[in-house]
């Protein structure tokens, strides 16, 4: 790209007034939060030995998990809605005509590879249908790299083993008062956050 | 010169020209919304999608009279001073109480439709319906039926636009499909006990302007979204159908036509449709090998022009290659079979490199695959009994080069007569399926033995086989070269009407193979990358019969034929 090009912005550096040419009110603003922080109770702790408390974990964007339905199959249709939205690329779906007769289609492989994964949460934002979460295990780990790409019956396993401490979002969610919208995904778009609230 | 009024804008439209206000519109460059109408079926109007006001503008006084309700625009003709108003409140309007009322009966299913991504409802929706639903009706799964083999019916997110069944109808001629019941309670089926199985039938699918007909074959392998588009052409006989080839990371999905009305108007049979499956196939042949002392070494394409010269030059050649009574070794006897799969280009390419050899080089075209006879549709669409897409490009450029063309047949004698010192024969035919089930028997007698035996009077050549599949001329050559598909090739296809089209590669060929047309300019010595277009501009200078194929090739091809007297 070339200097004179159209698109270059180019800002000038804001004029310095007194107090920020004097130097010292910035330096005491400074060490205000220093000191500040120096007497306020710790936030740090002193992990592993110490869990971290974590505040709501609705909102928490740790490990991922696949959920159920009523029937206990999983709940994912393989829309590829999450795979579109994950900005890593770490979701990999193969999609087939599901076995059952109250369902179209269904995921035969859903694998994520967690060290790819930037932990943004938009695949849980995208899915129409609730399946994908992400729960508060933080503390992630693993001896090689193929045992960090979790497979379907290890999603599944992850909400076997959240589902009492951390319910599914949507049954959280208020009852639908006004008429629901035309696209589902729009319906369950703003399901994170209100449950979190 | 009719005038026709769209918004205000003034478009002219020839005197012969019979167009609807759609198509007077799509000039403006806006766009109606349509369902049912489709410039390849007949107008039934029955979506109201496409409702616009019009009127009549008065030639004399310029005065513009409206009519008071709206008419489908696809059943208005434009003619001299027609008024067309698109963008009307009552316009906008009616579309929303369309969209509104079909998505009243629709599952909303879209997560899981293959057609999300590129159905119309959707798109129409989006632009044109209300922003919520009135009616308290939540997204559910939709009724399944199959059709026939390849599609089928998801019967609630039919949005009764009758397309499938016109077509059927007008098109195929078999009339398979009908529509059921009456009201809201309409639905497209078939008779029962009469599948929808003619030869088109896959074109239905690409009709449907929603969810409702699925193709088996590609339902659920791909969202929409992730593949690319390359227009490319079918490859699968000489009618040469422009196609479009989708894929994903180098995997095709599926091919769908793509419009020529020189050539294959909208459609494309399911032959072509479903025929690309060989181009992945494990049992292609990936790796280039040559025979030293009767044993396969492998050859790398770094060292391919090298051993090519000294192959087709004689020099470094082992004794039992040469042949011992040719006094002078640099007068060798050259022969080059060039496939109908090769693209005018390569074909080319490939002609002026051997002839860098031998000058009289003889040049014979390759086998031509044939299966039953052509089947004409009631439309004028036909599926041509020659299963290969460029035997007039070869042909053209045979005579063009040597004033003859020389079949396989006759080569094949020439080569038993007098045995040539070396012999190039290019492949690039799909496999031969031809001993599985006596019903399904297509292939000719010639091509199975083909496949078993090596023709007599090629055995004492040098043999330079570049081939796709392995065959009895693959494992007798003396050097192998993996030949690309047709969609990993660029170039040009001549079709049975003498209709150049061109097209660029689709995906890249698997690992280890080098396409015909990068080989052929590597051995002949050109910089950067094989350029087929550059290759094209040569031959129209050269070749008279190629002189239409200068210049920009429209996206529906170039007759070759033109201004020639023939």
């Amino acid at each position: 790209m070339q200097a004179t090009d159209p698109d270059i912005q180019w800002v000038e550096p804001p004029k310095l007034g007194l107090g920020e040419r004097m130097y010292l009110p910035l330096f005491l603003q400074g060490l205000t939060t220093t000191t500040k922080h120096l007497v306020s109770a710790k936030v740090t702790v002193s992990y592993p030995d110490q869990e971290p408390e974590i505040d709501n974990p609705l909102i928490y964007r740790g490990v991922h998990r696949l959920n159920r339905d009523e029937q206990g199959r999983v709940k994912c249709v393989a829309c590829f809605l999450c795979a579109t939205a994950c900005p890593a690329h770490c979701i990999d779906i193969l999609g087939v005509e599901s076995p059952w007769e109250d369902r179209e289609k269904y995921p035969e492989s859903f694998t994520i590879d967690e060290l790819r994964c930037i932990f943004c949460g938009m695949c849980e934002q995208a899915c129409p249908v609730d399946a994908i979460e992400l729960t508060s295990l933080y503390n992630l780990t693993g001896r090689s790299r193929e045992e960090m790409i979790f497979d379907k019956e290890k999603l599944l396993s992850v909400y076997d083993a959240t589902k009492d401490k951390e319910p599914m979002k949507s049954a959280q969610l208020p009852p639908v008062t006004t008429p629901s919208t035309a696209t589902p995904s729009t319906a369950t778009s703003t399901s994170p956050t209100e449950g979190g609230a | 010169m009719a005038i026709v009024l769209i918004d205000g804008q003034e478009i002219e439209i020839g005197d012969d020209e019979r167009l609807n206000g759609i198509q007077v519109a799509a000039r403006a460059g806006v766009e109606v919304p349509h369902y049912c109408w489709h410039p390849g079926l007949s107008v039934v109007a029955s979506c109201r999608m496409c409702l616009v006001e019009t009127g009549k503008r008065d030639a004399d006084s310029g005065e513009i009279s409206m009519l008071p309700k709206l008419v489908p625009g696809c059943q208005t003709p434009a003619r001299d001073g027609t008024v067309f108003v698109t963008d009307s409140e009552k316009v906008r309007q009616a579309r929303a109480m369309v969209e509104e009322d079909l998505l009243i009966r629709h599952p909303v299913d879209c997560p899981i439709c293959d057609k999300a991504g590129e159905c119309h409802l959707q798109d129409y929706h989006f632009e044109h319906g209300r922003p919520e639903r009135r009616a308290d009706i939540k997204p559910f799964h939709s009724r399944r039926r199959e059709l026939g083999e390849t599609v089928t019916l998801f019967v609630d997110r039919c949005v009764m636009c009758t397309r499938c069944v016109r077509f059927t109808r007008e098109v195929s001629g078999d009339a398979e499909l009908m529509v059921v019941h009456r009201g809201a309670h309409e639905e497209i089926d078939v008779f029962p006990g009469f599948p929808l199985e003619n030869k088109l039938s896959g074109n239905v699918v690409d009709l449907c302007p929603v969810g409702a007909l699925g193709d088996l074959d590609f339902l659920y392998s791909q969202r929409v979204w992730f593949m690319k588009q390359h227009a490319s052409v079918c490859a699968g006989c000489s009618t040469g159908c422009s196609i479009q080839v989708e894929e994903n990371q180098d995997r095709i999905h599926r091919l769908k036509p793509r419009e020529n009305p020189h050539v294959n108007q909208w459609w494309m049979c399911d032959e072509g449709r479903y025929g690309w499956k060989y181009v992945h196939d494990n049992a292609r042949c990936l790796a280039p090998q040559q025979k030293t002392e009767g044993a396969w070494q492998p050859l790398d394409w770094s060292d391919a022009p090298a051993v090519l010269h000294a192959a087709l030059s004689g020099e470094n050649c082992s004794p039992e290659n040469s042949p011992p009574k040719n006094s002078n070794p640099k007068k060798r006897r050259l022969a080059a079979v060039l496939s109908p799969f090769l693209t005018v280009e390569e074909a080319y390419l490939l002609a002026t490199y051997i002839r860098q050899y031998d000058e009289n080089a003889v040049l014979a075209l390759g086998r031509i695959p044939q299966a039953g006879a052509d089947e004409s549709f009631p439309n004028g669409f036909t599926i041509r009994a020659e299963k290969c897409p460029n035997r007039r490009g070869v042909e053209m450029l045979l005579s063009a080069l040597t004033g003859d063309v020389l079949s396989w047949e006759s080569f094949l004698e020439q080569a038993a007569e007098t045995p040539f010192d070396a012999v190039w024969i290019t492949g690039g035919y799909p496999p031969v399926n031809g001993n599985d089930g006596a019903g399904e028997d297509v292939a000719s007698e010639e091509e199975k033995s083909l496949a078993t035996e090596l023709p007599a009077g090629l055995a004492s050549s040098t043999l330079i086989v570049q081939d796709l599949f392995d065959s009895a001329l693959w494992r007798q050559a003396d050097i192998q070269l993996p030949s690309a598909a047709f969609v990993e090739r660029s170039g040009s296809f001549v079709n049975a009407g003498n209709r150049l089209q061109s097209f660029e590669w689709a995906i890249r060929p698997p690992a280890g193979v080098m396409t015909e047309g990068q080989l052929y300019w590597r051995l002949l010595d050109r910089d950067g990358l094989y350029n087929a277009r550059r290759v094209l501009e040569d031959v129209a200078r050269e070749h008279i019969a190629f002189a239409a194929a200068s210049g920009e090739i429209p996206a529906t091809g170039r007759d070759l034929l033109l201004n020639q007297l023939v």
